[in-house]
C-alpha cells in the first residue's frame, strides 16, 4: 500500500562532511541513503527506525533506511533527506525551461519494502 | 607527525560560500597533510582533513591509465570536433580557472554553464527583474539588528554565517552581538537551526510565496485576509508582528537558501523576497542576500558575467554570447539530448543532476577535471585528477558577498592545477582549430589564420 | 619588440609641443615616439588624415564589482548589441555596460588607448584588477574609494592628520590605485546607519562622527596634495543631482583654497532653481561654475556630458540612485561595502523633450563652450551615467560644428533651453587642436601620465589616425588606424592583433608604524583578514607605477604639474 508524501532534499553536517571523504565512500553512501519521516507517519506505515522504504516518483524509485523525527521538527505528510545521488534518482529533468530542476517539495510515493526485496543504496540505473 | 611542519595563518577554506579567510593551518609537508585547521567549523574540518594527496592515475582515457598531456590530447580532439559542447560546473576552482573555461567555449562556439543554474540561478533570474538591495557580509555583521533566515538550515551548510558573520559576531553597531539582534528563521521544519532564532515561521511546503507576497503588501499597508493562516500556516498576527519588526530595525538582512530556489516557484520566490527588501527601504535600510553554496560559485557568477555580460546559461554557437536559461543550461541541454560533448570541471552532476541528464552524459564523450574520484569522473571518457583549489593551488576567490579574496595554498601537489589542464586543452584546441571557431556564415569562416 | 614605424603625409596634432596640424613624420620605435628611425622601417601613409595621441578618459566606468552588477542586472542592454568573436579576438556584448573584452575593444577602435575606472571601494580592488586582465588593448587605472571610509573619520575627528596621511597612503598603495575619489563625503553614514537619508550640506554634522563634508572634503585635498599623488584628489560633490546644488559645488571648489582639487562630472553639480519659486525644476549655473573654474587655475573637472538615448547609473552615491529609482521606474540595485562605501545601479534614459534631461544635456554643452581653458574642463560624459563612451564621436561633433548642435537644439524640449545659456555661445566651435587637448593631451596632464597624451620624443607610442571628415561624428567613430605601445593594433579599421595594455598606479611611501594604527580596526570591524587585504602584486601583470612628487624628485626626474 502507498501513500503520497512530500519529500524534501537538502544539506546536512553530515552530508557535508562525508562529502569531503569521497562522493564514492562507504559513509556518504550511508548518509544519503537515510529519509527522515514522521514517526506517526511512520507507526500508520508499520515502519520502525532503519526500516527500508520505497519511494517513487514518475522518473525513478529509490529503497532507503528511515529514521523517525517528532512531529513538532517534521510534520505528517513531510519527508527529508540529504542530497545525493538517491535523492537525484527522484527528480524529473523538466525544469520548466527555468535551468532549474525540482528537488524540493517532491510528490512521493511512499511504500514500505518488505524484506528479501532490493538493498538500500545504490541507485536504479538502468 | 613528523618534524617538517608548517603553520598557515589566515588561509581561506572554500568549502561554502561563507568562505572565511582566518584559518590558521598546521601542515604536515612530508606528508602532505593539514593536521590541524584552526578556527574551521565541521565543515571546514573535513574539508581540510579530507584533501591529501591520493594516489591516483594523472589521467584516465577510456578507462586506461594515462599521462595528463595524453588526456589533453583527446580532451582537445573531443571539443574540436563537437557541434555542440557544453562547459559545465566550476563552482569549486579558482577564477584564473574559470577564465580559461569561458575562453574553451567561446572558442569552440559552445555553451557555457555553471553550477549556478541548479542553485541560485532562479534568484539571478529575479535580480535580472528586478535588481536586489546587498550589501558585503561585513555589513551586516556591524549594523545589522534584524536578520531574518528564509529556506535555510546555516547551522548544517553554513555554520560560520551565525558565529562569524550574522548572528552573534559582535561590530560597531552590534557591540552585544546576539543581544543586539533579532533573530528571525523561516522553513517548513525545524532544524539544527532553528534554537537560533527568537522568532519560527513554520510555513506549510509550497507557501512562502504567498507569505512573501502578503508580507509585501502588509508593508505598503494593504490588508490581507485572516485566511492566510489556512493556507500558510503563519496567522495574519505574526506577520503583521514581522512587518512592523522589520519596518523599525535600523539595519535589516533577508538570508534565504535552496529552500526558495529549489521548489516550483523558483526565481519567482527569489523575486518575492527581493522585492520585499527593496519595499522595505521606503522605511529603512534593507538588505538581501541568497546564501551560495560552495566556495567559488560567486566567483564563477563574476568571471562569466564579466566575460559575456551574462551570469549562466551562456551559448557562444553564433559567435557571440547568448543568454537563455533553459535552453543552454546544462540540466535541459543534457535532458533534451541537445549537447554533443561534455567539460566538466570541479563538479559532479553524475551525482546530482536528474536521470535523464545522467542517461544522457553515459551517451556522450565526457571530460572531466576533479581531484577526487566521483560519478562523472567514473562515466567520464577522459578523466583528470588535478589538484584542490585553496590547498595545493593559489588563485582567487570570491566569497558569497562578492569579495574577492587571494588563497593560500598548504602544501604542492603533484597533479596540476585545473588552469594548467585547461589551459594545455585550450593551447590544443586552438591549434586544431586555427583560432576561434568562426560560425558558418561568417564571411572568414574558412580563412585560416596567418 | 615592436618594429619600427614612420607615419608620414599626415597632419599631426600635438598641442602639448604646440604642434596644430602640421605636416610631418611621427617615428615610433621600441613602443615610443622617437626622433627618428631607418629608411627601412615600415611606413604608414596618413595622406589626409589626421593624426593624434590615442584618446584619454579620465573618468567612466568600465570594470569591478559595481560595473559587473550592472551588467549582470541587465541582460536586455546586451541582447541587440553583440560583439562577434573573430579568429583572435574573443566574443562579448555591448550595450551601456559592454563585457570586458568588447570594452577593450570598442575604446581602441574609437582611438582611445587610455582609460580610468573612476569608483572602485578597496575591497573591490582586486576585482577591478581582475576585470582590467581581460579587457585589452587599452591602458587602465582606478580610483579608489575614500570619502566614506570609516577608519580615515575616526583619525580625523580625533585630530590625528599625520596618521590620517600615512593611512591614505597606505590604502592607495595597499590597492595599487591610481587617485583618491570621494563620492558624496558624508553621505554613508545617512544612508547605512540612518534609514536611507543623505547628507545634504558641507557644515551637516555627519552621523555618529563629529566631521563635516566639509572638514572631510579639506582633509583629502590637504593629504592627497601632501603625498604628491599624481593626480591628488577626484571630488564627486554633495547633492549631484539637486536642484540649486551649484552653490555646493562652487563651495566645495573654495575649499581647495589654492590646492590642486578635481571636480568630476561637473555637469551634474551646476544646477540652480528657477527664480522665485522652490520648486523641483533646475536651471543652468554653467556660466557661475564655468566661470570659478576659469578664474582658478588649481580647480580641472571633466564635463560629464548627458547624451540622450539609454544610460546606466551607476555611482557610489547610493542615495542619489534610490533617488533616481523613482524615474527610472523598474529595477535597482543597492550595494553597500563594509567601512568603505556604497553602491546604486539604475538603468535610465535621457529623453530630449523630457526638461530635465534637456537642461543637462545643455548646461554639459555650456560647460565646454564657455570654458576658457580646454586643459581644465576635460572631456566626459561619465560613461555609462551620462551616455555611453560609444557616443563620444557624436559629442564631438556637437562641439566642433554649430550648424549640427543648432539642428539639434532644436529638437529638445525647448523650455529647458531657454533656462540655460547655450543660445549664448551656440556659435563657438571647438577646433581639432581643442578637441586634442581635451580628448587627449588635456586629462593626461591632469592625471600627471607624462608619457600620454602628446606625441613628444619618449612618450609612449600611442597614436590614432583619422581620415579627415567633415562628418565629425564619423570622422572620429572609426580610426583608420590605432598603434598602442608602437604595436598597429587596428589597421584599416580592423584589428590586426591582441594586445593587453598596462595598469598604472601609484606607490606612496608610507611609515609601516601606521600598519598597528590600521590593524585593530581590520581586527574588530572587517570580515577579511587585515593580512588577506593588500593586493598582492601579481594581479598586475603589467604594471606601471607613477612616482608620486617626492618620489620623482629623489630619483631625480621631474615630477608633471
Amino acid at each position: 500500500m502507498a501513500v503520497m508524501m512530500t519529500l524534501i532534499g537538502g544539506r546536512t553536517s553530515k552530508q557535508g562532511t562525508s562529502l569531503c571523504a569521497g562522493k564514492l565512500g562507504a559513509e556518504y553512501l550511508q548518509v544519503t541513503s537515510t529519509v527522515e519521516m514522521n514517526v506517526e507517519d511512520m507507526a500508520r506505515l508499520g515502519l520502525s527506525n532503519d526500516s527500508k522504504v520505497r519511494l517513487r516518483t514518475p522518473v525513478g524509485e529509490v529503497v532507503l533506511r528511515c529514521k523517525g523525527r517528532e512531529t513538532k521538527d517534521l510534520p505528517p505528510g513531510l519527508l527529508f533527506m540529504a542530497y545525493g545521488p538517491l535523492s537525484s534518482e527522484l527528480m524529473a529533468g523538466d525544469t520548466a525551461a527555468s535551468g532549474m530542476p525540482i528537488s524540493k517539495n517532491l510528490d512521493v510515493e511512499v511504500e514500505p519494502v518488505v524484506d528479501g526485496a532490493a538493498e538500500s543504496g545504490e541507485p536504479h540505473h538502468g | 607527525m613528523g618534524d617538517n611542519i608548517r603553520v598557515v595563518p589566515d588561509a581561506t577554506c572554500t568549502f561554502c560560500g561563507c568562505v572565511c579567510d582566518d584559518m590558521v593551518l598546521t601542515v604536515d609537508l612530508d606528508q602532505k597533510r593539514i593536521t590541524k585547521s584552526e578556527n574551521a567549523c565541521v565543515l571546514g574540518k573535513a574539508w581540510f582533513k579530507e584533501h591529501a594527496i591520493e594516489e591516483r592515475p594523472f589521467a584516465l582515457v577510456d578507462g586506461r591509465e594515462a599521462t595528463t598531456e595524453e588526456g589533453v590530447e583527446v580532451a582537445a580532439q573531443i571539443l574540436a570536433n563537437a557541434r555542440f559542447p557544453v562547459v559545465y560546473g566550476l563552482s569549486d576552482t579558482t577564477c584564473e580557472a574559470q577564465r580559461v573555461a569561458v575562453a574553451i567555449a567561446d572558442m569552440v562556439g559552445g555553451c557555457l554553464d555553471t553550477t549556478t543554474s541548479v542553485c541560485h540561478g532562479p534568484t539571478g533570474i529575479a535580480f535580472q527583474g528586478g535588481g536586489e538591495s546587498t550589501a558585503s557580509l561585513g555589513e551586516i555583521k556591524n549594523r545589522a539588528d534584524l536578520v531574518v533566515f528564509w529556506g535555510g538550515n546555516p547551522a548544517e551548510a553554513h555554520p560560520r554565517l551565525f558565529t562569524r558573520y550574522a548572528v552573534t559576531a559582535k561590530g560597531m553597531y552590534t557591540p552585544n552581538g546576539r543581544k543586539d539582534r533579532t533573530i528571525v528563521l523561516v522553513d517548513v521544519r525545524r532544524t539544527p537551526s532553528t534554537p537560533v532564532a527568537d522568532i519560527f515561521l513554520q510555513v506549510k511546503p509550497r507557501t512562502d510565496f504567498e507569505v512573501l507576497w502578503a508580507l509585501r503588501a502588509l508593508v505598503k499597508g494593504r490588508k490581507i485576509d485572516p485566511s492566510i493562516e489556512q493556507r500558510t500556516g503563519i496567522s495574519l498576527a505574526v506577520l503583521e508582528d514581522l512587518v512592523d519588526r522589520m519596518k523599525r530595525c535600523r539595519y535589516g538582512a533577508l538570508l534565504f537558501g535552496m529552500g526558495l530556489t529549489m521548489n516550483r516557484g523558483r526565481h519567482f520566490n527569489a523575486g518575492a523576497i527581493l522585492a520585499l527588501a527593496t519595499d522595505l527601504n521606503e522605511f529603512t535600510h534593507f538588505v538581501a542576500k541568497p546564501v551560495r553554496g560552495h566556495g567559488n560559485v560567486t566567483g564563477a557568477d563574476n568571471v562569466v558575467s564579466w566575460q559575456t555580460g551574462f551570469p549562466f546559461g551562456v551559448n557562444f554557437s553564433r559567435g557571440y554570447p547568448r543568454f537563455n536559461p533553459g535552453e543552454f543550461t546544462t540540466v535541459d541541454l543534457l535532458s533534451r539530448g541537445d549537447a554533443d560533448a561534455a567539460l566538466i570541471i570541479a563538479s559532479d552532476p553524475a551525482s546530482n543532476f536528474p536521470k535523464a541528464a545522467i542517461e544522457h552524459l553515459k551517451c556522450i564523450p565526457v571530460i572531466n577535471l576533479d581531484p577526487k574520484l566521483t560519478h562523472t569522473g567514473r562515466l567520464a571518457r577522459v578523466s583528470f585528477t588535478t589538484a584542490t583549489y585553496g590547498i595545493n593551488v593559489p588563485g582567487t576567490v570570491y566569497r558569497m558577498d562578492d569579495v574577492p579574496i587571494t588563497l593560500r595554498p598548504a602544501f604542492d601537489s603533484p597533479y596540476p592545477s585545473d588552469e594548467q589542464v585547461l589551459t594545455s586543452i585550450r593551447d590544443r584546441v586552438r591549434e586544431l582549430l586555427g583560432g576561434n571557431r568562426l560560425p558558418a556564415g561568417d564571411p572568414l569562416a574558412g580563412v585560416a589564420v596567418s | 619588440m615592436t618594429s619600427a614605424l614612420r607615419i608620414v603625409n599626415g597632419r599631426i596634432y600635438d598641442p602639448a609641443h604646440g604642434v596644430d596640424g602640421a605636416v610631418r613624420d611621427l617615428c615610433i620605435s621600441g613602443g615610443r615616439i622617437v626622433a627618428d628611425v631607418p629608411p627601412d622601417a615600415r611606413r604608414i601613409d596618413a595622406r589626409g588624415m589626421v593624426v593624434m595621441p590615442g584618446g584619454v578618459d579620465i573618468h567612466c566606468h568600465i570594470a569591478g564589482p559595481k560595473v559587473n552588477l550592472a551588467r549582470k542586472v541587465q541582460p536586455e542592454d546586451h541582447r541587440h548589441d553583440v560583439h562577434l568573436r573573430t579568429r583572435v579576438t574573443r566574443s562579448g556584448t555591448g550595450g551601456t555596460v559592454p563585457s570586458t573584452f568588447t570594452t577593450g575593444y570598442r575604446y581602441a577602435a574609437l582611438g582611445y588607448t587610455a582609460a580610468m575606472e573612476a569608483a572602485v571601494t578597496p575591497l573591490g580592488a582586486r576585482h577591478t584588477l581582475e576585470e582590467f586582465h581581460d579587457t585589452p588593448v587599452i591602458d587602465k587605472g582606478f580610483y579608489v574609494l575614500m570619502g566614506n571610509n570609516v577608519l580615515m573619520y575616526r583619525l580625523l575627528q580625533e585630530g590625528r592628520h599625520e596618521e590620517f596621511r600615512q593611512t591614505l597612503a597606505w590604502w592607495m598603495s595597499a590597492t595599487k590605485a591610481y587617485a583618491p575619489k570621494l563620492v558624496n563625503p558624508g553621505g554613508d553614514e545617512f544612508w547605512k546607519g540612518q534609514r536611507n537619508s543623505n547628507v545634504t550640506g558641507l557644515d551637516q554634522q555627519i552621523a555618529g562622527f563629529d566631521l563635516t563634508p566639509r572638514k572631510v572634503i579639506a582633509a583629502f585635498i590637504e593629504a592627497g596634495n601632501e603625498l604628491g599623488l599624481p593626480h591628488p584628489v577626484h571630488i564627486h560633490c554633495n547633492n549631484l543631482g539637486h536642484t540649486g546644488n551649484y552653490q555646493t559645488t562652487l563651495d566645495t571648489m573654495r575649499i581647495a583654497e589654492g590646492r590642486r582639487a578635481h571636480i568630476t562630472h561637473i555637469q551634474f553639480h551646476s544646477y540652480g532653481s528657477v527664480a522665485g519659486k522652490s520648486g523641483d525644476n533646475p536651471t543652468s549655473k554653467a556660466h557661475e561654475i564655468s566661470e570659478y573654474v576659469n578664474t582658478h587655475p588649481n580647480i580641472s573637472a571633466d564635463v560629464g556630458a548627458v547624451m540622450f538615448g539609454r544610460s546606466t547609473s551607476m555611482t557610489a552615491d547610493a542615495p542619489l540612485a534610490y533617488m533616481l529609482r523613482r524615474f527610472g521606474g523598474g529595477k535597482w540595485v543597492n550595494a553597500d561595502t563594509e567601512h568603505e562605501s556604497g553602491c546604486g545601479i539604475v538603468p535610465f534614459t535621457y529623453q530630449d523633450r523630457n526638461y530635465t534631461n534637456a537642461l543637462q544635456w545643455a548646461i554639459g554643452l555650456e560647460l565646454f563652450l564657455l570654458s576658457d581653458d580646454p586643459w581644465r574642463m576635460v572631456f566626459s560624459t561619465d560613461h555609462p551615467n551620462g551616455g555611453s563612451f560609444m557616443s563620444y564621436p557624436r559629442l564631438i561633433r556637437l562641439l566642433m560644428d554649430s550648424e549640427f548642435r543648432k539642428e539639434q537644439m532644436a529638437k529638445v524640449n525647448q523650455q529647458a533651453l531657454e533656462h540655460s545659456g547655450l543660445r549664448d555661445c551656440a556659435s563657438r566651435e571647438y577646433s581639432l587642436s581643442e578637441i586634442a587637448i581635451i580628448t587627449r593631451a588635456g586629462p593626461a596632464r591632469l592625471l600627471g601620465l607624462t608619457g600620454k597624451g602628446h606625441l613628444g620624443v619618449g612618450a609612449d607610442a600611442d597614436v590614432t589616425i583619422y581620415e579627415e571628415d567633415a562628418d565629425k561624428e564619423k570622422m572620429f567613430s572609426t580610426p583608420r588606424c590605432v598603434i598602442k605601445d608602437g604595436e598597429p593594433v587596428i589597421e584599416d579599421h580592423e584589428f590586426r592583433a591582441e594586445h593587453e595594455g598596462r595598469v598604472f598606479h601609484v606607490a606612496p611611501d608610507y611609515d609601516p608604524g601606521i600598519e598597528q594604527v590600521i590593524e585593530p580596526f581590520f581586527e574588530d570591524y572587517y570580515t577579511i583578514r587585515f593580512a588577506n587585504y593588500p593586493v598582492a602584486d601579481r594581479y598586475i601583470p603589467h604594471p606601471q607605477t607613477v612616482p608620486t612628487a617626492p618620489q620623482a624628485a629623489e630619483a631625480g626626474a621631474v615630477p608633471a604639474t
